[in-house]
């Protein structure tokens, strides 16, 4: 069992209130990603379920049991660091026994586990290596190694992947996604890279200056964003925001589109602008296009469209995807 | 693109290394040679570099007249003890200033730094004065005291640039891995910081054998040095060249012989930080 609740918990460094409250539950066998810009305090609440920080206000329950108070390894969760966070003088082996040997097991199960834990994590060949031999991606498996063979309640991963090429974090993205689904164990994933927590979460909590904006799954976040900051936040590319008259026509202050949601035509449109800058992806391209009136409105186009800077087009939003804010920020429904 | 250096300047440059190591060498290798010298070689003019008569009579000499040894077995207890009295204060400081920083941890540093900034013969009278009254002059026990403190505040910085280095996400990653403190200093701790401990000790052990103003002021034989040994030698009476330069020979002998098999260290010790 590895559920995880968190009530009114709160931290302050000094006078600065990093986390004002949060009430959170994370069932088990959740993965459950933290996501937001840097500085939103996603790392600190993270750090406070772990135990490296101490809360300064309210409750974080662990199956159940009041864990406010417990020392990190008390808690029954492991952790893998952004920096991997490997000993540099042990072998990968030692590395990987490590939590195993302060627990006091004895040297068969520590055999074993670590042998079952490097054949889980194709590690086998580089036991003995120390981790200054190894590539970026073996040292994150080897910091899962370590995570894995304690059999916690749940992994806590920091950013792993922001250290690693981006083809690699690709990757890494899927092998823990796949490993979450062999253990079936509950997991805490830090980012502040929305597709990661698109691509890997059952469920995302977007955070913001210490605050909870929204919490649900991916498609729930995509479909219904709660306020504009989480509109603006998950997508990629970002949604486009439009106020003034063209809102007001919506009976919104601001209204927000996807830019998939917008049909991009040479003929008759609802706006009327000028390419700008055009990406091509192969599959897909983004068309950011000088609207009259409006700004800057990026679309998405089929990988096949030749358009060029400078041509005029005509565009079409879907009225039926179109998010409604009011003047406080909030979805109108 | 990477600039290509053509053989002429590599030639050139080799040749600048070569002569600057030789310019500062020189002295010690003067010396060296001096002291095979007889007493006429060592001051005949033009000098004489290789081709004179070798001898060890200098050597013979100095070890009838004084008794090297005990000044050795000083210089040995002097270094190593004020530089293991220097571990056990520098040791713990280091780390609480690397691990749990405060916001004047910056202010302290320095400050302990500043106080090699002021002339050791500022404060000879007063230290004078208590060797004196406590009966310390010229004993073992005071002198490894001085130069422990003279050295401390090196020793402090250099192990916390050492310690600064160990990032606090491995030492999370073993308060995680369920160690406690003390399994988290011996696992973990100690093994990463000691090459730098090493080279703390190295350096220590070092400025401590070739300080001269402290060791030649408070003792006069009981608790003296290598450093006095040579002083003694380079007495009014007359110029012995040859002896002096054969008792600076062996004074710096095993020094030299213990930086030089030590040197990938020092150097690591020395310019740590410098570069990631």
């Amino acid at each position: 069992m590895g559920n995880i609740k968190l009530r009114e918990v709160s931290k302050s460094f000094g006078s600065t209130k990093v986390i004002p409250s949060i009430d959170l539950d994370i069932e088990d066998g959740e993965f459950v990603v933290f996501v937001g810009p840097s500085g939103c305090g996603k790392s600190t609440l993270l750090r406070l379920i772990a135990g490296l920080e101490d809360v300064t206000g309210g409750q974080i329950l662990i199956d159940g049991k009041d864990a406010t108070g417990l020392a990190p390894a008390k808690r029954g969760l492991s952790m893998v660091f952004q920096s991997y966070a490997l000993y540099p003088h042990m072998s990968v082996r030692g590395n990987i026994a490590f939590p195993l040997k302060m627990a006091g097991e004895d040297k068969a199960t520590i055999d074993r586990k670590v042998g079952e834990a490097a054949r889980v994590l194709n590690l086998t060949d580089y036991l003995d290596r120390k981790p200054r031999q190894l590539s970026g991606g073996q040292r994150q498996r080897v910091a899962i190694g370590r995570a894995i063979v304690r059999e916690p309640e749940a992994f806590l991963f920091d950013e792993p992947l922001s250290n690693l090429d981006a083809a690699l974090r690709v990757n890494m993205r899927l092998e823990i996604s796949e490993l979450h689904q062999q253990l079936k164990t509950t997991m805490i994933y830090v980012t502040h890279d929305q597709v990661e927590a698109m691509t890997m979460a059952d469920k995302i909590v977007v955070l913001q200056a210490g605050n909870i904006e929204q919490v649900g799954s991916p498609l729930e976040l995509y479909k219904a964003p709660r306020n504009r900051f989480v509109a603006g936040f998950i997508g990629s590319p970002k949604m486009n925001f439009v106020e003034g008259a063209e809102a007001q026509k919506h009976g919104a202050q601001t209204i927000g589109i996807r830019p998939e949601h917008i049909a991009i035509s040479k003929g008759e449109g609802t706006w009327q602008g000028t390419v700008g800058v055009s990406e091509h992806l192969g599959s897909d391209t983004f068309l950011h296009v000088n609207v009259d009136g409006l700004g800057t409105i990026t679309a998405r186009a089929d990988g096949e469209m030749d358009v060029r800077h400078g041509d005029r087009v005509s565009l079409t939003p879907d009225s039926s995807k179109i998010h409604k804010f009011d003047q406080n920020g909030l979805a109108i429904r | 693109m990477a600039r290509a250096i053509s053989t002429r300047r590599k030639l050139t440059f080799t040749a600048i290394g070569w002569a600057v190591g030789l310019l500062i060498f020189f002295p010690v290798l003067w010396t060296i040679l001096t002291s095979f010298k007889t007493e006429l070689d060592a001051i005949s003019i033009p000098p004489k570099f290789l081709f004179f008569d070798w001898t060890l009579e200098n050597y013979v000499t100095v070890q009838e007249r004084s008794n090297y040894f005990r000044f050795m077995m000083n210089s040995i207890y002097l270094s190593l003890g004020s530089t293991f009295v220097g571990l056990l204060f520098a040791i713990p400081a280091a780390w609480a200033m690397a691990f749990s920083p405060t916001p004047r941890t910056k202010d302290v540093l320095l400050w302990m730094l500043s106080t090699k900034m002021l002339p050791a013969v500022g404060v000879l009278i007063p230290i004078y004065l208590v060797f004196r009254d406590f009966g310390l002059l010229d004993s073992r026990v005071g002198l490894i005291g001085v130069l422990f403190l003279i050295n401390l505040p090196i020793m402090v910085w250099m192990l916390y640039t050492y310690f600064k280095e160990i990032p606090g996400e491995i030492l999370e990653a073993a308060r995680m891995d369920g160690a406690s403190l003390s399994k988290e200093i011996t696992h973990v701790l100690a093994p990463m910081s000691v090459p730098g401990i090493a080279s703390t000790v190295l350096l220590s052990v070092i400025l401590a054998w070739n300080e001269a103003f402290w060791t030649l002021n408070l003792t006069t034989s009981d608790a003296a040095p290598l450093t006095t040994f040579i002083a003694s030698y380079s007495s009014p009476q007359g110029n012995f060249y040859a002896k002096l330069s054969a008792a600076s020979t062996l004074a710096i002998a095993p020094i030299l012989i213990l930086g030089w098999f030590s040197q990938k260290q020092l150097v690591r010790g020395l310019t740590f930080g410098a570069v990631k």
